[in-house]
């Protein structure tokens, strides 16, 4: 369990056990999130390099706020305006930047398969903060974090993911994490927004919103991601909404206490209607915050040293208490603040 | 030039599809000619120099319809020069070289450029083709007829789908003037939709856009539709899907003049090979499904494919080493196409006969090429096959320019000994130089 992650290029590659042991280091991460002095440099003397080739802010300002917090240098390079615009290759800019002796490169880019083809290239480690519609693995983790604290298991838990499906690298990476949990998972949106090939995910797939929603505690809605460029894959913004969008009438559908959640930024009447978003049951801002603590226990796992791993959970321990209200575990969950009791 | 040599190809093996000979034979090789085929070696040679065969096949010299030589425009992927030798060393002695260069090969000027080019280069025959459409845009036919003087076998907008079946229209009409088969690759743009490997369970899971079958599958009945309608020839380049193979296996019982071709990765290789984002498994049309796999290889058996050809498609690190979606289509296949070939005769896919005929007599006979057979009289273009011979695919040792093969690191078995053009030995294998049949 204590084995250090090299790179996190996806869900899929990691083992439950690997899974479980990040989220368990973001629960500690959450307790010092939550702490008036919010710097704890286990990561002190460490460079992580944020290379955003695609536009983000939430992804981008939560991975710098977790690698400031835990004492490292974060820098924030982006692709409008660098060399990239002026023809230099992913491997050469990715080269480039390892040359400057980063500990960890965090990689936003548009090409499905571009973290791994720089983990390949490059000998520092590499985060994928999301690839085209491949993989965005912290998204995931946080996702499943969000659904541990409140649930404290996804054993035997249905989640519903509604949308975009076919373009979007949140429902892939979820898909790995939930399923690899323990969780069953249904993938709904118009069929024009199901890759071809789903049926061999091993999950539920539907075409019908209330047909996914029946009986499912959660559902994460997503985007449509018009920015992927593409034609015509349902009528109208307005027909959207009325078979796919999550509105209070709706809710009916799911559980009584299901959750909420979406990877932001929401479209605000398309897939969820204000007061839904707004709403008792969404768990928006919950997966936002929760965003910095998977972060900061990523890149302690990637770059920290293993050995004071449980030094810094007791001291998590004993400060931030309130940080992460984690009801009951079973074997293999979330343990929050065990592991380093003294 | 230096006199084209004799010597004796003793005791080899003969697989000649052309003349259904299957056996033991010396072929005797006189002036650039085949001089005489024997049963059984003559005992006075004299002089001759004499190349034991025991053991090994000698057949007509390879044809590949399908090559990228990349002169003029690309000459850092390949040139006519690099291409031609690693053709010979693969056992082709003639390939047909594909106009979508730089500037396109549509008109008499360039297609004599590279037919002497070729001449000079002199390791394996070169035919030159000719675009179907000014610069290969899609709107106005080139000068065929001009093309098909200056020595031109087909024309074609490889590379490019002819997207407007008005065009293709008037492409198979005119053409038949010449008596020139119409290439096509099949795919139709829009449903591809900027997919860059083969949609399914492969494309969903890696994130990628997939290119579905029917992509392919429409364009070939289309094409098939206005071949009857125009009585002019059709040539189907690099069929990958199960729905093409059935298309042409049903123009062909309705007696229409189709001829197809298939690419040993098509055979060779799924979409799975895709996997990690490799990009020397991406090329256009994409690797398939298995259920398309084992269609073409009905469909090599059966008699539907008339032809093995590579669509080799050399690359530099420049187009390859890059994001799988934005990393060029196309690998390299001359120097591996025969043991994949040869690799179906081992698993009883194909006999050895059919095995020769995909890669000599079969592609001949879609584009009326000489070549192909080995017959007294003809030209002596002939390859020595060690058919036992492992070897694992290291692209060092390509004589292409180009390095980019989903086949790297495999061990294959089968491979040209000697490779003879035109009576001229061009290529022997571990020679330390290769000879020029001109030189």
């Amino acid at each position: 369990m204590t084995r250090p992650l090299r790179h996190l290029l996806g869900i899929e590659p990691l083992a439950r056990s690997e899974i479980e042991r990040i989220l368990e280091v973001a629960t500690s991460m959450k307790g010092r999130l939550r702490q008036e002095v919010k710097k704890f440099p286990t990561l002190r003397g460490k460079v992580v390099i944020n290379c955003f080739f695609e536009n983000s802010t939430r992804t981008r300002s939560s991975f710098e706020i977790a690698a400031k917090i835990l004492g490292a240098d974060a820098v924030n390079w982006s692709s409008a305006g660098s060399s990239v615009s002026k023809g230099e290759s992913l491997i050469d800019t990715a080269k480039n930047l390892e040359a400057m002796r980063p500990d960890v490169l965090v990689v936003r880019h548009a090409a499905a398969g571009a973290a791994e083809l720089i983990a390949s290239r490059v000998g520092c480690s590499v985060v994928n903060a999301g690839d085209g519609a491949h993989e965005h693995p912290t998204q995931a983790l946080l996702d499943s974090f969000t659904l541990l604290e409140r649930w404290g298991s996804l054993e035997g838990r249905t989640v519903a993911i509604v949308g975009d499906i076919r373009r979007s690298r949140v429902a892939r990476s979820n898909l790995h994490c939930l399923q690899k949990l323990g969780a069953n998972v249904r993938l709904c949106g118009p069929p024009t927004m199901l890759p071809v090939g789903v049926e061999t995910f091993g999950c539920e797939v539907e075409t019908n919103l209330r047909a996914a929603l029946e009986g499912a505690d959660a559902v994460i809605m997503l985007r449509i991601q018009a920015e992927r460029g593409d034609d015509s894959l349902f009528p109208s913004a307005r027909e959207y909404s009325k078979f796919y969008g999550l509105s209070p009438s709706k809710l009916g559908w799911l559980k009584e206490d299901a959750l909420i959640l979406h990877p932001g930024p929401i479209n605000r009447g398309v897939e969820l209607e204000p007061e839904v978003a707004d709403g008792p049951r969404s768990v928006i801002l919950d997966q936002v915050e929760n965003g910095v603590a998977v972060r900061m226990a990523v890149l302690q796992l990637i770059a920290g040293d293993p050995a004071d791993l449980g030094q810094e959970e007791a001291a998590a321990g004993e400060g931030g208490a309130q940080g992460a209200p984690h009801r009951g575990t079973s074997a293999g969950q979330v343990q929050p603040r065990e592991g380093g009791s003294p | 030039m230096s006199r084209p040599g004799s010597f004796a190809l003793v005791g080899g093996r003969l697989v000649d599809p052309a003349s259904g000979i299957d056996g033991l034979r010396t072929v005797i090789v006189e002036d650039g000619k085949i001089r005489s085929i024997e049963s059984t070696p003559p005992a006075e040679l004299g002089s001759m120099r004499t190349i034991d065969c025991a053991g090994k096949l000698i057949l007509p010299g390879l044809i590949d319809l399908h090559v990228h030589l990349r002169e003029p425009g690309e000459e850092y992927k390949e040139t006519i020069l690099s291409g031609s030798r690693a053709a010979a060393a693969g056992g082709f002695t003639a390939v047909v070289a594909m106009p979508n260069t730089k500037p396109v090969i549509d008109n008499a000027h360039l297609i004599r450029f590279v037919a002497e080019k070729a001449a000079a280069a002199g390791y394996a025959r070169v035919y030159p083709s000719g675009a179907v459409s000014k610069g290969q845009a899609g709107f106005e036919l080139a000068e065929i007829g001009d093309m098909a003087e200056a020595g031109a076998v087909c024309v074609t907008d490889d590379g490019h789908p002819i997207m407007s079946p008005a065009l293709m229209r008037r492409a198979l009409e005119y053409a038949k003037a010449f008596d020139l088969p119409v290439m096509v690759h099949e795919e139709d743009l829009s449903l591809a939709a900027g997919g860059c490997m083969n949609e399914g369970p492969t494309s969903a899971r890696l994130g990628l856009r997939g290119s579905p079958n029917v992509a392919e599958d429409a364009m070939v009945l289309r094409d098939i539709e206005l071949c009857a309608l125009t009585g002019g020839r059709l040539h189907i380049g690099h069929l990958s899907t199960a729905g093409a193979v059935r298309a042409v296996r049903e123009a062909k019982r309705r007696g229409l003049p189709v001829t197809a071709e298939v690419t040993p990765h098509h055979f060779s290789l799924t979409d799975e090979a895709v996997e990690g984002y490799d990009t020397r498994a991406k090329m256009c049309p994409p690797l398939r499904a298995q259920a398309d796999v084992e269609a073409i290889l009905e469909g090599l058996a059966d008699g539907t494919i008339d032809a093995i050809a590579t669509d080799h498609a050399p690359h530099s690190s420049v187009e390859k080493d890059v994001e799988f979606e934005k990393a060029a289509n196309g690998i390299v296949g001359l120097e591996t196409a025969l043991p994949l070939t040869l690799a179906l005769v081992r698993d009883k896919t194909i006999s050895m006969v059919r095995a020769v005929e995909l890669l000599s007599h079969g592609p001949a006979r879609c584009y009326d090429l000489p070549g192909g057979k080995v017959a007294v009289g003809a030209d002596a273009d002939l390859v020595v096959v060690d058919p036992d011979a492992s070897w694992v695919v290291d692209p060092a040792e390509f004589l292409t320019k180009g390095r980019s093969s989903p086949f790297v690191g495999w061990s294959l078995q089968g491979r040209a000994v000697y490779t003879v053009v035109g009576g001229r030995l061009v290529y022997e294998l571990g020679a330390r130089k290769m000879e020029s049949y001109e030189s």
